[in-house]
């Protein structure tokens, strides 16, 4: 079924793919936004073991995710897996630490003999929640702010590196960059800051929605208030910026990349399917906060969850699709990345879609598991008999 | 980026590589073999519903629980370290080396993790038999990350179902059967996955033996080394098989690394394989020899002929062994071809396009050679190859023969009171990592200089970074895996020591 689609069709199907698993791993983050509430939230120890005990039965679905994320990106578009990941070294390698010691932090915590003493890994996971969500967020700001890099496919004979990144921080100038005056890291900053604070109000939900206790309820309620405010501040700013900013064009015919004005709004008004997604998502998410913090409703975590997936899945549509350079260079505009220019052969995207058709059965089955284990709330009892918790 | 700047980067570059792999490799074959002896035991657990089979399963889980998340935790910087510091590598065959760690992702390791969860956490939560079945995907999901990791690798050793593809300036996928079912990447998972049962039968074993020395946990004890000691000497068994099979993959389509895995500088018809010996710079290695022996690894022929270093170098045109020399001239016929056919295919010139484009195609094999100066670069380390793969192989075998006593001592109840095996078994566990190790390391420096065979060596596959952040970041991986290694084994040492939870009929 899959030989039958045209190359096109193929590479948005898998521009799709990547853009659901950012959209999960983005919905996912709540335990990295968990992680940097547990100190504010916790009064004493049996709240502060019940707040992990919640996040540490869920946390390795967000780490699987950015896995699977970078295997899939890898597999369907492998110019920009070399490009970024080698180039934004430093961006990486920092997201990639937080990971490496968030993921033995869970396990290691309580267990004696651990070594670097409780309290280490409990500043693991806080680093953990900070550092992962600013730079990714940041990194999928450069989306549509540019990076610098020159691609030359030729140099692949000559043993030097195909992608050239020309600055020597490496993807760190993401955070103070500008271009022909216009400022870059604002962009790249504020949708740090979104994704940081989004992930704290989802934490804070999730907290609510698994756990059996009255205080711990209270002092969400106060936190989610304050994060959903900080959240909505730093979102508006970036969806501003980039509706009114100019935009990485690419010419259907020629493949000539140039700077149009108002680009994403554009994209925005011209796939009105987008605009649908992100309207929508928009409302969801605001409808939890308001159900979560205001009303104090348990379940909004499922609202505000499904309406970050919509909102950073028409994000992610806005940068790739309507002929836009997904990952544009600022050092040379035609070494621009596009969904055409760095995807792997249709052979490959073939194979892979029949692959990809294992995802839905995949969702089903982590769906029926974590039903299973989250049946009942958490409560003091639970952690205190459990051989097995943290 | 001159001669030296590159060298120093392509060192950072292997030697982060080999760090981040080697440790992650200490912590894969546990979790691959304990999760099957996990699942028999909780099997029995469910079948006879006797607590202390439930209190054994739960004893082995809480030491899986910590050896797996450390796996994880070494797992993700691999399989990002392609991208940030094999760039040109993931670029030039990602069509191809992509797909199998996209499939890993998507199959295996969500089903590892969820299935995990469940399995720790299901205790009193979920029913029985969820339960017994997310056990056992936990194990079957773990071997499927196994199986495709391996394939991903193995692809480079032996680069099948692929071809290049001169306009987009790299390599595509044709098959993705050849991909997968390619004989080197059978043999390869099953050579790994054995030798990991072997491994997690001797920490079982290890862990048990511990116990009966210091008079505790005497029943839990023996229960433990039964079942690990069948499926020991089962693992060892086939890993001696599948290792042949590995040998003999080497030889057709590596003889170089075949060659230096034995120390090999002039070949021959009837050569003997070395049991024990001494690697000689430039010279073939001395020991005592089984006759004709390699030839049969070799070519399955006690008489069949195997060429050595210098005959790959130099060529034999006997055998029709091209020399590395007349492979390195070929390959610049390919390079050049490669940038001709740019020239001519942008002019519009179709003709001499399709020309070049042949001329290309004809001396493919040979493009990663059109890298190298001297024929001396395509040697790999001949030393340490030979030792690792001579101690491998010396380990396995005295391993079935250990398998073996052990089982047949235990059916006999007698194991328990042999002092001097006891204590050995607590020795194996560590032989098992080394020799687990040593088998990467023939795999892995055996191959070099190659990143794919033939294709590409490893100074093209570098990113375009400085040696000194390469350098950085190989430090902070070796301080915070050697911190979290630290934790892992006081974690486990203190919950050895604690010992399973076990009413005193059973302690
Ligand atoms: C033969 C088996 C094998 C081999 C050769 C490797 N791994 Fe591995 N890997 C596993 C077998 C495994 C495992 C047993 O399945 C682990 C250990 C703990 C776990 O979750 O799965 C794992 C964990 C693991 C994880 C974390 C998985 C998660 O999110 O749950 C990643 C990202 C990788 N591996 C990636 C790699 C890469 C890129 C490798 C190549 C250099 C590699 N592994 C070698
Ligand atoms: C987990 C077990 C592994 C170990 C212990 C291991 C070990 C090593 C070592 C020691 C090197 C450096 C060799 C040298 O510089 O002399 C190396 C390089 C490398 N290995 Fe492995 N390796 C492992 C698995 C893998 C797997 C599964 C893959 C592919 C999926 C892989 C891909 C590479 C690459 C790309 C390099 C760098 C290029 C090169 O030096 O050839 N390795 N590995
Ligand atoms: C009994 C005799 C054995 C033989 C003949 C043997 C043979 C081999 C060969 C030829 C390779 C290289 C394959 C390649 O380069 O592609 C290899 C790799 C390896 N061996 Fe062994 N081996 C033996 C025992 C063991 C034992 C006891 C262990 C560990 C407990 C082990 C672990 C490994 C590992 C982890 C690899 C790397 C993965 C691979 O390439 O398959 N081997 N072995």
């Amino acid at each position: 079924m899959f030989e039958a689609l045209s190359t096109s069709v193929l590479q948005h199907y898998w521009w799709i793919i990547v853009s659901i698993l950012a959209a999960g791993f983005v919905f996912l983050t709540f335990v990295q936004g968990g992680q940097t509430m547990i100190g504010q939230i916790a009064k004493n120890d049996s709240e502060r073991s019940m707040l992990i005990n919640s996040l540490g039965r869920r946390w390795d679905l967000t780490f699987t995710t950015l896995v699977t994320f970078g295997g899939a990106f890898f597999a369907s578009f492998p110019l920009f897996y070399s490009t970024s990941f080698g180039g934004a070294y430093w961006v990486w390698i920092l997201i990639l630490f937080s990971f490496i010691i968030q993921a033995v932090s869970y396990e290691y915590r309580t267990k004696e003999g651990n070594f670097l003493g409780t309290k280490t890994f409990d500043i693991f996971l806080v680093l953990n929640g900070v550092l992962s969500t600013v730079l990714i967020g940041a990194a999928v700001g450069t989306f549509f702010t540019g990076s610098n890099f020159v691609i030359d496919r030729n140099l692949i004979t000559e043993s030097q590196a195909v992608s050239q990144w020309t600055t020597g921080t490496h993807g760190l100038e993401a955070i103070w960059a500008t271009y022909n005056g216009y400022p870059s890291f604002i962009v790249n900053l504020s949708l740090g800051l979104a994704v940081l604070f989004l992930s704290r109000v989802l934490g804070g939900m999730y907290f609510m929605f698994s756990i059996d206790s009255k205080e711990i309820k209270q002092r969400v309620t106060k936190a989610l208030k304050k994060c959903s405010v900080m959240f909505l501040v730093f979102f508006l700013l970036f969806v501003g910026l980039i509706l009114t900013k100019q935009g990485f064009a690419v010419d259907p015919d020629t493949k000539i990349v140039s700077l149009e004005k108002f680009k994403y709004l554009h994209n925005l008004l011209q796939m009105p399917i987008v605009l649908i997604i992100f309207l929508v998502g928009v409302v969801l998410v605001l409808f939890g906060i308001f159900k979560g913090a205001f009303k104090g409703d348990d379940k909004a975590f499922w609202w505000t969850g499904a309406g970050s997936l919509l909102a950073v899945l028409a994000l992610f549509l806005l940068a790739g699709f309507n002929n836009t350079s997904y990952y544009p260079s600022v050092a040379d505009l035609q070494s621009s990345l596009t969904i055409e220019n760095s995807s792997s052969s249709r052979f490959t995207l073939v194979t892979m879609g029949y692959v990809s058709l294992a995802v839905p059965f995949v969702v089903a089955y982590i769906w029926y598991a974590w039903r299973a284990l989250t049946r009942k709330k958490i409560d003091k009892e639970d952690i205190e008999n459990d051989s097995m918790s943290y | 980026m001159s001669e030296h700047l590159l060298t120093a980067l392509v060192d950072w570059s292997r030697a982060q590589f080999a760090l981040t792999a080697m440790y992650h490799w200490i912590f894969v074959p546990l979790t691959l073999g304990l999760s099957f002896i996990i699942a028999f035991m909780h099997t029995l657990y469910v079948r006879s519903g006797e607590e202390k089979w439930k209190e054994t399963t739960k004893f082995w889980m809480k030491l899986f629980a910590v050896n797996f998340a450390i796996g994880v935790a070494t797992g993700i910087i691999l399989e990002f370290e392609f991208g940030t510091n094999w760039s040109n590598y993931s670029w030039f065959v990602g069509d191809i080396f992509g797909a199998p760690l996209a499939i890993e992702g998507i199959f295996a390791f969500f089903m590892e993790s969820t299935f995990v969860a469940v399995m720790l956490f299901g205790w009193g939560r979920v029913n029985k038999k969820f339960h017994l079945w997310s056990t056992w995907l936990t194990a079957i999901g773990t071997n499927l990350s196994a199986i495709w990791i391996l394939v991903a690798n193995a692809w480079m050793q032996d680069p099948a179902g692929t071809v290049f593809n001169p306009e987009t300036a790299r390599n595509e996928m044709v098959s993705f059967a050849s991909v997968v079912l390619s004989e080197t990447a059978v043999n390869k998972f099953l050579h790994t996955i054995t030798q990991a049962y072997l491994l997690g039968s001797f920490f079982v074993i290890g862990v048990a033996s511990w116990y009966i020395l210091k008079n505790r946990h005497i029943l839990f004890a023996k229960r433990s080394i039964l079942v690990a000691s069948v499926f020991g000497l089962f693992a060892s068994i086939m890993v001696a098989v599948t290792g042949d099979g590995s040998a003999y993959n080497v030889a057709k389509k590596q003889p170089m690394k075949l060659a230096a895995m034995e120390g090999l500088y002039n070949g021959g018809e009837n050569v003997g394989l070395i049991a024990i010996g001494i690697a000689k710079k430039g010279d073939d290695a001395v020991g005592i020899k089984l006759p004709g022996i390699l030839s049969f690894f070799a070519t399955r022929d006690f008489n069949g002929y195997v060429p050595g270093i210098n005959d790959l170098l130099y060529g034999d045109p006997d055998h029709d062994i091209p020399s590395t020399q007349d492979r390195m001239f070929s390959g610049k016929i390919a390079v050049d071809a490669f940038k001709n056919y740019k020239i001519a295919f942008d002019a519009g010139d179709t003709v001499a396009a399709a020309e070049y484009k042949q001329l290309l195609e004809d001396n493919y094999h040979n493009f990663g050679y059109a890298y190298f100066e001297d024929v001396e670069e395509t040697v790999p380390p001949v030393a340490l190859t030979f030792y690792s793969f001579h101690l491998m192989v010396m380990l396995g075998g005295y391993f079935i023969f250990i398998f073996a006593v052990i089982l047949f001592l235990s059916l006999k109840d007698k194991f328990a009171n042999k002092k001097l095996l006891l204590k050995l078994s607590v020795l194996n566990i560590f032989l098992a990592y080394l020799a687990s190790q040593l088998g990467w390391i023939v795999a892995e420096v055996g191959r070099q200089p190659w990143t794919i065979q033939d294709i590409l060596p490893v100074q093209a596959a570098t990113s375009g970074l400085q040696a000194s952040s390469v350098q950085i970041t190989f430090f902070m991986f070796a301080a915070i895996f050697t911190a979290l290694l630290i934790a892992e084994l006081g974690i486990m040492f203190k919950m050895i020591k604690k010992g399973p939870n076990l009413n005193n009929e059973e302690a």
